[in-house]
């Protein structure tokens, strides 16, 4: 347990939670008889997936939850003080002060139309009642804390000209302006890109070391919580089901629910030593018993390409003078080359402004290159051929609640490209919804019902469905797992594995999830600033890591093992480059290796000398 | 800077293109200015006299030295003078646009002192008695024509209470006190209708504001209900209303007519009609010209206004 200095902070007990929300049928119960402790200095994290009634417990702690609508029972003190039933006045003279929260979304959470440094000081104004002048300077100091470089002149910025990553610096400094003796963070970092969050909770644990502060961690991510929490709680529909120190449930996990969770979660590495992906092993959540996973046979057959992808190129005009001479473009996606055989699964990897997704979009043709050729079973894409090639080529994509039109039903969703496409008669299109809906592991049944009835793992099943009408031979998943719960992501991970046995599918895999990727792919291509930087077999990126770019990435991925803590010191406080450039940027000439048969890395730039 | 060089130089097009558009339009429209001027009297007109009033006002000129002349004209500030009476009509519209200007602007102003913070207000009660009278009576203000409205208040403020004569003009130097008792009627006419809008909109667009992210954010940093209102809520939840509010005045600027006659109010409004009716030229193209600059300078203004209150527009 790593308390620096425990001053005379106290510390959060809760007990008895009882959380109900009023809907038109009268209460529901979200949160029963939760207990838990946390001391100063401490970490506990509450793990649970979606409608666990994790972060509910977060905005009761903070009495954020609406008051006509909620009934809380039960007992929460920060110290000797109950917070349920203070006065609306103490409670938010309490907010901000001795309880601070971080949110998941840093893009939201910031009013876009109050500069930064303003919506730090404001906290400290609220609270301590300083004038402005003297808000400011102690503003500026929080933000050098929190690692945000010329913080001075980037007090009077916005929040549209601050990344992702220094956003969530910015709530933290929030959180932190008043030295709260507790500190919620609500999914801090699901946002983020896997090598800011590394720093992210870094920082988080940086500050609790020197503030002395309680941190409740709120996550579904069994990686960060190995990473950063002294206790769990697991949660499950409401319940607790297990509690304990992080080193003993991770060990030792009792409870099936547990169990089940913690062995959705992919390892980075535990692949090594096979070539072919391999099916999550589905857990049941009330035995905790692994049913038997099948085994694949190898799908690959190198002598049919589906998919020749030969220097794409495209940019975007960012910035224009008033004769329309373009002063900055964004190089999205740079000389990319890459192919797919008959029942290959390549992943493209990379961080956000990598390319990797526009790629997705000029292979799909939903984008026209700038240079560069796509070819598809051989055909090259053109603008006369684009339609017919775009029934080999179909796309799944991150959001599963917003891909799906909610007002056509199931069955027309998943036949609206046979319409478009003008290949099969009504009765024909009922059949096909019909067989498409089995196949994906769902009830015919359900055709005729609409999308918001379906929870988003149902939903990207019938995304899947929809995906699979054109009988395509590649499938492009862009992020297609990555919204979705851990048990979820495992089982449709598992349906496009057995898809791919049964119709020899390419795949492309589109994910910045570098674990499930180990799991799923063949081949892995990492892209960074648009560029490749490194592509070969699965084995030998996630083994034989060459460029500085993968290395970075590999290292940054939390390991669900509480025994493997990473040595803090070694994250670089770097931000991610922007592929925005000017507008006579020449892309210099790149040159690639080939490391062992079919690993390609690209010669590092100066820019990676250091 | 070079932003404000781009904005200036599409405005002055644009003023160009509607001063075109005008010009051709009122010229191809059917009727004869110095026929429906001298058929006032009755009869028909004599040729010769038209042939030679046509010659003295230059319109038996080509069309193409017309609109050359216009714009010449145009371009040294000089509006013409009218084809009815040869006055001076940059003189007629200087005294007449204050008029429509005072009317607009009061009427402007009674409706964001009622719709913004009654807007709020609804949308930070929703449900309760205040949101839903308020929008019901917003529905009804809505739907009401302006000179219904206008013939209502004279009939109860200047007819059953006595308390202002039902119309007229008086100038501000003359009579202060008269002048904004005339003033407020036409006034209160049109600006019922835009505090229903102004209400709408804003709570609307609160209520969209209300559950975002960043509003969590200020309620978990233990900010008073007041300084969330204010600098975090309102703030974003202007942005729709200034557009909104901004097409409403800009089409107050030619659409006053209807209360300027209700309430005889000598306005920029009446001046037009009464132009197009008699086709004179200069009086025409002369107040639409006005009012489009206008427009184009309130449109100017907004984009500035956005830019105050959005720092994602500012580049």
């Amino acid at each position: 347990m790593s308390i620096a200095e425990t001053t005379k902070k106290p510390g959060l007990s809760i007990s008895g939670l009882n959380i109900s929300f009023r809907n038109k049928d009268g209460w529901t119960s979200v949160v029963r008889n939760l207990g838990f402790d946390i001391a100063p200095g401490e970490t506990v994290a509450i793990v649970g997936e979606s409608g666990s009634g994790k972060s509910v417990t977060a905005l009761s702690v903070l009495g954020l939850l609406p008051q006509q609508s909620t009934r809380i029972e039960g007992s929460i003190r920060l110290g000797d003080k109950e917070l349920l039933s203070l006065s609306p006045k103490a409670l938010k003279a309490l907010r901000g002060n001795e309880i601070a929260m971080i949110f998941q979304e840093p893009m939201t959470s910031l009013n876009p139309t109050m500069c930064i440094g303003d919506q730090i000081a404001e906290s400290i104004i609220a609270h301590r009642g300083i004038s402005k002048a003297e808000a400011k300077v102690e503003a500026i100091r929080l933000m050098e804390k929190v690692h945000i470089p010329s913080a001075a002149r980037r007090y009077g910025e916005y929040p549209h000209q601050f990344s992702g990553g220094m956003r969530q610096r910015v709530m933290i400094a929030i959180a932190l302006a008043c030295k709260p003796a507790l500190l919620i963070a609500d999914e801090p970092t699901t946002a983020l890109d896997v090598t800011i969050q590394a720093q992210v909770l870094n920082l988080i644990k940086e500050l609790q070391e020197e503030e002395g502060m309680a941190v409740l961690f709120i996550t579904h991510d069994m990686g960060v919580v190995a990473e950063v929490a002294d206790r769990m709680v697991v949660m499950y529909r409401g319940d607790v089901v297990e509690e304990g120190t992080t080193t003993e449930i991770f060990a030792n996990a009792r409870h099936p629910y547990t169990k089940a969770l913690l062995s959705a979660v992919p390892q980075l590495g535990s692949m090594s030593g096979s070539s072919d992906p391999q099916p999550f092993a589905i857990y049941d959540i009330n035995t905790g018993l692994a049913a038997e996973a099948s085994v694949l046979k190898s799908t690959v057959d190198t002598s049919e390409i589906l998919l020749d992808v030969k220097d794409l190129s495209v940019r975007f005009p960012v910035q224009q003078t008033i004769l329309g001479k373009v002063t900055a473009r964004v190089h999205a996606v740079e000389n990319v080359s890459l192919t797919l055989a008959r029942g290959e699964t390549l992943a493209i990897v990379g961080e956000s402004g990598s390319g990797k997704s526009t790629t997705g979009k000029l292979i799909t043709g939903l984008l026209h290159p700038t240079a560069g050729k796509v070819e598809i079973c051989g055909k090259p894409m053109r603008s006369d051929t684009r339609q017919s090639l775009s029934r080999s080529v179909q796309m799944i994509f991150q959001d599963p609640f917003a891909s799906l039109n909610p007002r056509l039903t199931v069955g027309r969703a998943i036949t609206e490209p046979l319409r478009i496409h003008k290949l099969a008669t009504e009765k024909e299109q009922d059949e096909i919804a019909a067989s498409l809906l089995t196949r994906v592991g769902l009830s015919p049944d359900i055709a005729k019902r609409y999308p918001h009835e379906f929870s988003g793992g149902q939903r990207q099943r019938i995304c899947v469905a929809r995906t699979l009408a054109l009988k395509p031979s590649v499938i492009i998943a862009d992020e297609a797992v990555s919204a979705l719960d851990v048990s979820v992501k495992a089982q449709v991970v598992n349906l496009l594995l057995e898809l791919q046995q049964e119709m020899q599918l390419g795949f492309i895999f589109i994910s910045h999830d570098m674990a499930v990727v180990e799991r799923i792919s063949h081949r892995v291509a990492v892209m960074y600033l648009g560029e490749i930087v490194e592509i070969g077999p699965r084995a030998a990126i996630f083994s034989n890591p060459v460029h500085p770019y993968t290395r970075r990435l590999i290292e940054a991925v939390p390991v669900p093992d509480p025994s493997r803590r990473r040595d803090r010191h070694k994250i670089a406080d770097s931000e991610i480059r922007s592929p925005v450039r000017p507008g006579d940027y020449v892309p210099p000439a790149r040159s690639y290796r080939e490391v062992s048969p079919g690993h390609l890395v690209q010669d590092a730039g100066p820019e990676w000398a250091a | 800077m070079f932003w404000f060089l781009r904005r200036g130089i599409a405005s002055l097009v644009m003023l160009w293109v509607i001063v075109t558009l005008v010009f051709m339009s009122i010229h191809f429209v059917p009727g004869d200015p110095v026929e429906l001027l001298l058929s006032q009297d009755g009869g028909s007109a004599d040729p010769a006299t038209v042939q030679m009033i046509r010659e003295d006002l230059g319109l038996n000129r080509p069309i193409v030295e017309q609109y050359v002349e216009k714009l010449k004209g145009l371009a040294s500030f000089d509006l013409g003078r009218s084809m009815v009476d040869d006055s001076s009509v940059s003189a007629e519209i200087a005294r007449r646009l204050p008029r429509t200007l005072e009317l607009i602007g009061l009427a402007a102003l009674i409706s964001l002192v009622i719709g913004i913070p009654a807007g709020i207000y609804a949308a930070l009660h929703t449900g309760r008695t205040f949101d839903r009278v308020a929008s019901y009576l917003a529905g009804f203000a809505q739907g009401i024509p302006v000179f219904v409205l206008g013939t209502l208040l004279i009939l109860v403020f200047s007819q059953m209470l006595k308390l202002t004569s039902a119309g007229g003009f008086v100038a501000f130097s003359q009579a202060p006190g008269k002048h904004m008792g005339l003033l407020l009627m036409p006034s209160l006419s049109i600006g019922i209708g835009l505090a229903a809008i102004v209400f709408r909109i804003t709570r609307a667009s609160t209520l969209e504001v209300l559950p975002l992210d960043y509003v969590r954010t200020a309620r978990a940093k233990g900010l008073g209900d007041r300084r969330i209102v204010l600098h975090h809520i309102l703030r974003n939840a202007l942005i729709p209303v200034i557009t909104i509010f901004a097409l409403q005045i800009g089409s107050l600027l030619g659409g006053t007519v209807l209360v300027e006659y209700v309430f005889n109010w000598p306005g920029l409004s009446g001046m037009l009609v009464s132009g197009v009716n008699a086709r004179d030229y200069p009086t025409v193209t002369g107040v639409i010209l006005v009012i489009s600059a206008l427009f184009i300078g309130l449109n100017f203004l907004v984009d500035v206004l956005y830019g105050l209150t959005d720092p994602r527009v500012r580049k």
